[in-house]
């Protein structure tokens, strides 16, 4: 018999099969070479006699974004009213111009009575074609409502807990802190994000990162709420009050088209900017290409992608998430108005030799008026004549608060406090006598009074690390001395210092060293969010790894020394994390958590909770650990006067939280006492049990109960005497024998 | 607790164990030498020379009279405790990886490996306790491993069973007498080597550790899984105490990677797991290689850990060890006293 194959292949027919799906995804489209042209639409109807002159118009007007000529632009004529139809087919160079036509000249009014309409003839041809445009209006479907979860749900917790999220193996998970025990579970999920994870700066979305772009998740449930479509996304950064998203790929986007969400308009950005309710994409913009980056390029493999550290954020949001900033680094800053996404003013600011700029974290009260504009600063180098500057400045005026010239300057970096009530410029410099020393002088700007007075702090060394207190007016520094030539260790040791205000009668007074301590490691600061305590730490660091919690508000005695001072420095405690790679406060201020992750290196991975004076709680190593994150939480919606009210009364509430914890705490321990019980009887029931059989099989055997009980027999009685012979030598001579 | 260190052999320990009464400790080597030790002290009572190759594995008869070995050139080798005079060798196509006497000192196993086209096997010698004695030269019989290789095995209660661990994680239970397989368990992740596995003193339970950083007690009868000791490194060793309800466990990053990292990384602890309620209770430091075997002095007054280090610790416990109790335990021996 002749195979089975044989005879279906007989019976083939290529005409039986339909191929039109596929014909429609693979036909080659013939309208290629109508790219360059585009249909004007709603041009006033003219004569003949009038008819150049509206070309005329036109073309001056379709010049702007391309180029093309008046033989190029056919408009016919109606044969009965001898008049024009009132639309124009326009011949472009290149399908480019022509979609810069369509995307810059469209809905432009041409005068009062006519707005003229630019579309691709491709369009029109795809889209208008005969039968694809319904003729009768038919409403659109209005979907049924549907309750969203309220997404700030977990701050309605009975007992107030704080939320983190943390991020191992390729488990995500978020669950809440228990203080010393471990912690309850609210959501745990494999494979939820690819690379990293990051709550956004209320609390109240998580963040997960995919290669086709970002998810936001929330409520409850902990189900999707918004995702936004960005290949390849590398970093992410929200605006303030969770608005907007802007999301970064180190990659160029390259569109495919008929994508929903990515126009052509997108082919070779970066940055997407996104409204985060609707999830519509706002802007793209594409990556300054900068002047330093070139000559690497020449330099190295071109092959390579040029590997360059980015600073982000690179747009800044403005603290009330009007404005989003980015700098054109020497020449200018450029503000975006949200949600439009136009420039300030339709143009850039322009700042010659402008190297960087930060916003106000806070609207500023200037003279204790509050002054609704917001306000940036930005600092410039030296340039030719000029010497290097720091400025003020306000936005959307423009007008510049405050202005101050420095010179020798290296470096500058600035240092906003959070309510935007000091602004520290911290300056590296040339010292005076020796060029290659450097030194540091910190700029403070008082935002907050009248006419913005500066004050200096000279530092004789380099200032590695500034931290301003929140929502306080004290700070610490880190500086590290010149490293000592031929030393084995190669960073060189640091020193710790910190300053506060002068006690005055009013307002606040000139910041003073309270303290420094000499010869430490320490290289990183962390302010609890309510101020008051400190963590000086040495993060990923190979000479150490320890914390120091301090206290700026002692409650003891303070010195006779410093009894002028705003603060009564107290080192609460010192702990060890070995290899702490990360240092992270809980929003409340009364926890810290340390933590290793197998980012930085694979050594004892996890994270220890520790109080905020120092005592550890809870100590977890986590194989694969790679991230903590604590759940951010929005400000406290309690007027002045119920928080006053709140804290008047603490020793009322802190009784009744003392007993919860009580209760608690008994039974859990409860819980462990029982399950041991219940695991000590269940073992002596089966040893029992075995040891029964065993001496019953054994009798069979005819073999003593205990084959050990024999030979010990008699040993345990009497004290067994073990001889032991030890030589020593007591002295040593040594003789001359003549 | 000063422990006492033992410095006899050049190379990694790769076995421990007392002797009945407790006052002797043989450890072995990779470096062809057994060595005989005082417990109390660790001054070293002698040698058993004769192996041409790596040591594996070593045990004593009950009455401390034969002391039996196996090493990587393929022969078993039956020694006279008291004078080191080799009595017996047995010869094998491939290493010998694990003996066990019988409680009763009558029967003697040893775990072959699989190499060189050779199946693992599992043989299984009478013994004559009488030293001048002849020896049978001929196994009982042999129990070869067409699956996964042993890699350990030991005698149950009254020679009832002769239970086996395998590469692949899993238990094995033979009928002592005929070698006949009863049942096995994937008592381990798969794949996840069994390093080691040793009898309660009473021989009805068992612990074994695994590469798959947990250790885990199971019963003989059923190869039931009684208890589970979780901990962060691949173990190679674990031991149950006598006297106290507890367990000791041994490892450490896999000796190969040991250059890469810190001593601190390294997880070098012998640590000690409460045997009923699966917590650990502590650590000891001080071997600064992975620790390869630990043994329990029978009558639980110390243990001595052997390391790839090369030396051997011998630790005594102190009064604290002994008073140490949980809450729960200390409210049940105070009804039992009671009663």
């Amino acid at each position: 018999m002749a195979p089975q194959y044989l005879d279906t292949e007989d019976k083939f027919d290529d005409e039986d099969i339909d191929f039109s799906d596929l014909k429609e995804q693979y036909d080659v489209r013939l309208e290629e070479g109508l790219d360059a042209f585009v249909v004007v639409d709603g041009l006033p109807s003219v004569t003949e006699a009038i008819k150049p002159k509206l070309v005329k118009v036109l073309l001056k007007k379709l010049s702007e974004v391309g180029r093309t000529n008046a033989d190029a632009i056919f408009m016919p004529l109606n044969d009965e009213t001898k008049k024009t139809e009132g639309y124009a087919f326009v011949e472009y160079e290149t399908p480019e111009q022509a979609l810069a036509a369509c995307k810059k000249l469209n809905g432009f009014a041409l005068d009062r009575a006519h707005t003229i309409y630019i579309n691709k003839l491709t369009d029109i041809e795809r889209f208008g074609r005969e039968g694809r445009i319904d003729e009768t209006y038919h409403a659109p479907e209005v979907e049924p409502f549907v309750e969203q979860e309220h997404l700030r749900s977990w701050l309605s917790d009975p007992n107030c807990r704080d939320q983190f999220c943390l991020y191992r193996g390729d488990m995500v998970g978020v669950f809440w802190n228990k203080k010393k025990d471990q912690p309850e579970s609210a959501v745990d999920r494999s494979h939820w994000t690819e690379s990293f994870v990051q709550w956004s700066p209320l609390g109240t979305f998580l963040t997960s990162i995919h290669q086709l772009g970002v998810q936001l998740w929330g409520g409850p449930s902990w189900k999707r709420i918004m995702r936004f479509y960005h290949p390849y996304v590398n970093l992410i950064d929200f605006s303030p009050d969770e608005k907007y998203l802007v999301t970064w790929s180190n990659k160029p986007i390259s569109v495919v088209e008929g994508n929903p969400t990515l126009g052509p308009e997108e082919e070779g950005k970066q940055f997407l900017i996104w409204d985060i309710k609707t999830g519509t994409l706002l802007r793209s913009f594409a990556a300054i290409e900068t002047s330093d980056a070139q000559p690497e390029e020449q330099k190295g493999d071109k092959a390579a992608p040029v590997k360059r550290k980015i600073h982000w954020p690179i747009f800044k949001w403005s603290a009330d998430s009007k404005y989003v900033a980015r700098v054109r680094p020497g020449q200018s800053i450029d503000v975006y108005e949200t949600p439009e996404m136009g420039l300030l003013d339709k143009k850039a600011i322009r700042i010659d030799g402008v190297v960087d700029f930060d916003w106000a974290p806070a609207i500023p009260t200037v003279g204790g008026k509050k002054t609704p504009e917001q306000m940036l600063c930005y600092w410039t180098p030296e340039m030719g004549n000029q010497t290097a500057r720091v400025s003020l400045m306000n936005i959307p005026s423009k007008t510049i608060a405050r202005q101050r010239n420095l010179v020798n300057v290296i470096d500058a970096r600035l240092h906003w406090q959070n309510e935007g009530k000091y602004l520290c410029v911290k300056v590296d410099r040339h010292a005076k006598t020796n060029k290659k020393a450097t030194s540091t002088n910190l700029e403070f700007f008082r935002v907050a009074e009248k006419d913005i007075p500066v004050e200096v702090v000279e530092i004789k060394e380099m200032v590695v690390n500034f931290a301003w207190e929140p929502k306080g007016d004290r700070f610490v520094l880190i500086t590290a001395g010149e490293p000592v030539a031929g030393a084995a260790v190669q960073t060189p040791k640091t020193s710790v210092s910190f300053y506060c205000p002068e006690k005055i009668k009013t307002g606040v007074g000139k910041f003073r060293l309270i303290r420094t301590y000499e010869k430490r490691n320490s290289n990183a600061i962390y302010w609890s969010p309510k101020g008051r305590f400190v963590v000086v730490a040495t993060v990923h660091s190979q000479q150490g790894a320890d914390l120091e919690f301090y206290d700026f508000d002692f409650e003891g005695e303070r010195k006779q020394s410093e009894k002028d001072l705003t603060a009564n420095l107290q080192l609460m405690g010192t702990a060890d994390h070995y290899g702490v790679t990360d240092v992270d406060w809980d929003p409340t201020g009364r926890y810290v958590v340390s933590s290793v992750s197998m980012w930085k290196h694979m050594m004892e991975n996890g994270y220890h909770i520790w109080d905020f004076k120092g005592t550890s709680l809870l100590e977890e190593h986590v194989d694969r650990f790679k991230q903590f994150l604590w759940r951010p939480r929005p400000p406290t919606m309690l007027s002045k006067e119920e928080q006053k009210e709140i804290r008047k009364r603490l020793r009322e509430y802190s009784k009744v939280f003392d007993e919860e914890d009580l209760y608690e705490a008994e039974s859990a321990n409860k819980e462990v006492i029982d399950k041991r019980k219940r695991q000590l009887d269940e073992w002596l029931a089966w040893r029992e049990k075995v040891e029964k059989q065993l001496r019953e099989e054994r009798a069979k055997e005819g073999l003593p109960e205990d084959s050990r009980e024999e030979t010990w027999a008699g040993e345990e009685e009497g004290d067994t005497v073990i001889e032991e012979i030890r030589e020593e030598v007591i002295s040593e001579h040594e003789e001359e024998v003549v | 607790m000063r422990p006492i260190l033992l410095q006899g052999h050049e190379r990694s320990i790769t076995q421990i164990k007392y002797n009945r009464d407790g006052d002797l400790l043989f450890s072995t080597a990779k470096d062809h030498v057994v060595c005989a030790w005082y417990s109390v002290n660790g001054e070293r009572l002698g040698t058993y020379q004769g192996h041409q190759g790596a040591l594996w594995t070593v045990d004593v008869n009950p009455t401390t009279t034969l002391l039996a070995t196996g090493a990587a050139d393929n022969t078993i080798r039956l020694w006279e405790v008291k004078t080191g005079r080799c009595l017996k060798t047995w010869d094998f196509p491939t290493a010998v990886k694990r003996v066990e006497f019988s409680d009763d000192g009558t029967l003697l196993l040893g775990v072959t490996e699989m190499r060189m086209g050779y199946l693992g096997t599992v043989v299984v010698f009478p013994i004559n306790p009488d030293i001048e004695a002849t020896q049978a030269a001929e196994p009982l019989f042999t129990i070869t491993m067409s699956g996964s290789k042993a890699t350990v095995a030991a005698w149950s209660y009254l020679n009832k069973y002769i239970i086996t661990g395998h590469e692949d994680g899993s238990v094995g239970q033979y009928d002592g007498k005929s070698g006949e397989l009863i049942q096995d368990v994937q008592a381990h992740e798969p794949d996840f080597l069994i390093t080691d596995l040793q009898m309660a003193p009473d021989r009805t339970y068992f612990i074994t550790a695994s590469k798959d950083k947990t250790a885990k007690i199971l019963s003989v009868d059923n190869l039931k899984v009684l208890k589970t000791y979780v901990t962060d490194t691949p173990l190679n060793t674990a031991t149950i105490t006598a006297k106290k309800d507890f367990v000791i466990l041994g490892g450490g990053q896999e000796a190969r990677d040991v250059t890469t990292t810190s001593s601190r990384q390294g997880k070098f602890e012998a640590r000690f797991y409460h045997k009923i309620f699966e917590s650990e209770i502590g650590r000891v430091k001080g071997h600064f290689g992975p620790l390869n075997t630990v043994a329990c002095h029978p009558k639980g007054v110390g243990y001595a850990s052997g390391g790839e280090d090369g030396y051997v610790r011998v630790h005594h416990f102190d009064k604290p060890y002994f008073d140490f109790m949980f809450e729960v335990e200390k409210m049940a021996s105070a009804q039992r006293q009671l009663q």
